[in-house]
């Protein structure tokens, strides 16, 4: 059974819209516990307030980790993939019952793994590196999560499947279920390997094995746990297609590029996975230089090319529609008032100057001695799946309650101001957490002035401030991420029923114009972006190895 | 097109100018932190090491056992002072929560530390200078350290490794 939008003009498979829905709502909860803790941390690493006690705090680091890299993300990827394979297809899903046979997975492995953590058994972090031991429980539910998300990849494919197979679409995929499908791939590498690392992990729980080599599995966890970022980079590019396209009818200036560099992500970025033993005993100089940079710089030069081909098919629509005056005038005049284009926007600039200028640094040799596991490194990643995959994935569900919920959304204004609290709040969270990190804060340390221990460390001074403008961001992220639970809650629940095209509050932009004649360049304010971010980029690396010069001498 | 199909004939299309510049710009730089990283182990001072040697705790207990009792020169909060000489083999050793001995160097000359874990995994974080690398078990990580500063140096931990892992403390003098 279909129905036809009257706002996208597509056809919708009702039976596929309840699996949209489900997923996404787990989704939301997800966040919500995710921020929860969020703000408990936030609240305990601030040591002005220092509010839990040691056990609590490394129980909701655990909690926090898990619910807001894991479970939000990968429940919203899930309604992602359903959604791209068949309403941007106009095609059913293959087999709605196996989908909710995967959902009822995944929900067991979400109960299961919270359960664990706060009940105490498994009070081991989100990497859980042996020998710390959680209980079975808590790997058995991770092993049913990651088998329910497996099983939602390979649905992904059958519905690909059957859309060619009934050619439901003309020609070659659509660039955001290409994107997706790359991700998918990723995703199925990736699970493969959590599998290879987790199973062994549950049955040395069990007693069944009786003792598993750290270094072992600290490589091959990291083949899960970084690779599993690259699915949410994969997919939250494929939104910034989807997104220039829907909200101002920007298409990628060159298709062919943008699918080559796809491809690349799935060479090249799995391997990546190694800059996280780059400070390790466990594997040799060669693996380390082959693995982070010969092939990881593949997966580089694909974002790099993504960066510029997201902003330039926005720039080269706006041009087309007459905003050609100077070099910025496109951006001055693009839609801000649409929460989705700012978040898309935002998460762009957040991830690329934050996230993706300190990820080159983590993934250097020698200057990864700088950063390992302190206060940078979740500064780090606060730059790439906060700013950038969570608010890209935000800005896309004021898209999706809409077309999928039918639902207008609450307090527009507000969903107007929420993207610039939230990216507000979060760069300055992620760049005070790098900066602390720089003077030498450990990540993960429940007490920076070491009371009760026999020797103890002061920090520099300096770090109090940024310890304040720590707390001020973590509270301003917080509280963005709040309204945006709020907002979207209290329109797909309590909200107006969406009655047709009249009640859209945001566009669905018609593809630009062809363009008249080619005169110069398509392009050049974006160009421009690019070289300034290639600049900061280069000095940032520079620096990084400046400071290098000034510590002891080791080889 | 994101959402709907590509026209036909997307792949011929020619690559505009700028996002070949782009390219090409982006090839340049990828490959020059490749360089990078390879010229630095040949000119630059601070590198990881090509060296771990595999050991178990017992072997290792005995070898940090017999380095204590060959330098020792006092103790300090119950932690051995050691100063070993100049250009010899160091052990430290991390078991929760302790980095022990306590370690007096001098400055100028290199010692070859060896770190290894009796438990769980570590994390060596030399303060205030900020340099971190990760202890294991049953892995002898060898990192030949030349210290460039005299001071008063604190080993932290930054790996989690347990509920006491805040108060995990070392500390290294490094005299004139």
């Amino acid at each position: 059974m279909f129905r036809t939008c009257d706002i996208t003009g597509f056809k919708v498979d009702r039976k596929v819209e309840p699996l949209i829905k489900a997923n996404a709502v787990v989704a939301v909860v997800s966040l919500l516990l995710g921020v929860t803790g969020a703000l408990l941390l936030v609240l305990t690493r601030w040591q002005v307030v220092h509010l839990l006690l040691p056990d609590w705090y490394y129980r909701m680091l655990t909690f926090h980790g898990l619910n807001a890299l894991v479970f939000w993300i990968v429940f919203f990827e899930i309604a992602g993939l359903y959604f791209g394979s068949t309403i941007i297809l106009n095609c059913k899903m293959s087999t709605p019952g196996v989908g909710w046979f995967a959902f009822i997975l995944t929900i067991l492995g979400f109960g299961l793994v919270n359960y664990a953590v706060l009940a105490g058994k498994a009070d081991v972090l989100f990497t859980s590196y042996v020998p710390l031991r959680a209980e079975p429980v808590y790997y058995l539910g991770i092993i049913l999560f990651a088998v329910g998300a497996l099983i939602a990849c390979f649905l992904f494919l059958a519905n690909l499947k059957k859309a060619k197979q009934e050619k439901t679409y003309e020609g070659s995929l659509p660039l955001f279920t290409y994107g997706l499908l790359a991700a998918c791939i990723i995703a199925i590498l990736t699970i493969a390997t959590g599998a290879i690392i987790y199973i062994p992990t549950l049955l040395w729980s069990l007693g069944y094995i009786k003792s598993l080599n750290p270094a072992m599995y600290k490589l091959v966890f990291w083949g899960f746990g970084h690779s599993s970022q690259q699915i949410n980079v994969t997919a939250m590019i494929s939104i910034w297609y989807l997104g220039a396209f829907l909200t101002v009818g920007g298409t990628s200036i060159n298709e062919k590029v943008s699918r080559i560099a796809f491809m690349l992500y799935i060479i090249g970025i799995n391997v990546a996975s190694a800059h996280h033993i780059l400070s390790d005993p466990g594997v040799g100089t060669e693996f380390k230089i082959f693995n982070t940079s010969y092939i990881m710089y593949i997966a580089v030069l694909a974002s790099l090319i993504h960066a510029f081909a997201v902003p330039s098919a926005i720039e080269s629509a706006q041009r087309r529609r007459g905003f050609t005056k100077g070099l910025f005038d496109w951006l001055i005049n693009a839609p801000w008032g649409n929460p989705a284009f700012s978040a898309v926007l935002l998460g762009m600039l957040g991830f690329g100057f934050i996230g993706g200028v300190t990820g080159v640094i983590n993934g250097m040799e020698q200057t990864n001695t700088i950063i390992h596991n302190t206060l940078s490194l979740p500064g780090h990643f606060k730059g790439t799946v906060v700013i950038g995959t969570t608010l890209t994935f935000m800005g896309a569900a004021y898209y999706i309650v809409p077309l999928v919920f039918r639902k207008k959304i609450a307090f527009f204004k507000l969903a107007q101001l929420q993207p610039w609290i939230f990216a507000g709040g979060v760069a300055l969270l992620s760049s005070s957490m790098y900066i602390l990190g720089a003077f030498g804060i450990p990540r993960r340390h429940y007490d920076i002035t070491f009371t009760g221990s026999a020797f103890t460390h002061t920090f520099n001074p300096a770090t109090d401030l940024f310890w304040v403008l720590f707390a001020i961001g973590g509270i301003l992220a917080v509280t963005g991420a709040l309204i945006w639970i709020i907002i979207i809650v209290v329109s797909v629940f309590f909200g107006k029923s969406l009655t047709g095209p009249q009640d859209m509050q945001l566009a669905v932009a018609s593809p630009a114009p062809e363009a008249k004649e080619h005169k110069g360049l398509e392009a050049p304010g974006t160009l421009v972006l690019s070289i300034l971010f290639m600049v900061v980029f280069l000095t940032f690396i520079a620096l990084n190895y400046g400071w290098l010069t000034a510590m002891w001498e080791v080889k | 097109m994101s959402a709907i199909p590509p026209k036909e004939g997307w792949y011929y299309t020619k690559i505009a100018k700028e996002e070949k510049i782009w390219i090409g710009l982006a090839l340049v730089v990828c490959l020059g932190l490749f360089a990078t990283m390879i010229l630095w182990h040949v000119y630059g001072k601070q590198n990881p090491s090509f060296t771990t040697y595999k050991t178990n705790v017992h072997e290792f207990n005995a070898l940090y056992d017999a380095f204590v009792e060959k330098y020792k020169v006092g103790e300090e909060h119950g932690f051995a002072v050691v100063k070993p000489d100049p250009n010899t083999d160091v052990f430290m050793r991390a078991q929760i929560w302790r980095w022990e001995p306590v370690l007096i160097l001098k400055k100028g000359e290199s010692y070859r530390f060896h770190l290894a874990s009796t438990d769980f995994l570590h994390g060596f974080s030399l303060q205030p200078i900020n340099m971190n690398f990760m202890v294991y078990p049953n892995h002898d990580y060898v990192l030949t350290f030349t210290p460039t500063e005299a001071g008063e140096y604190k080993v932290i931990c930054n790996e989690f490794c347990g509920v006491g892992h805040h108060l995990m403390v070392g500390k290294i003098v490094v005299e004139e």
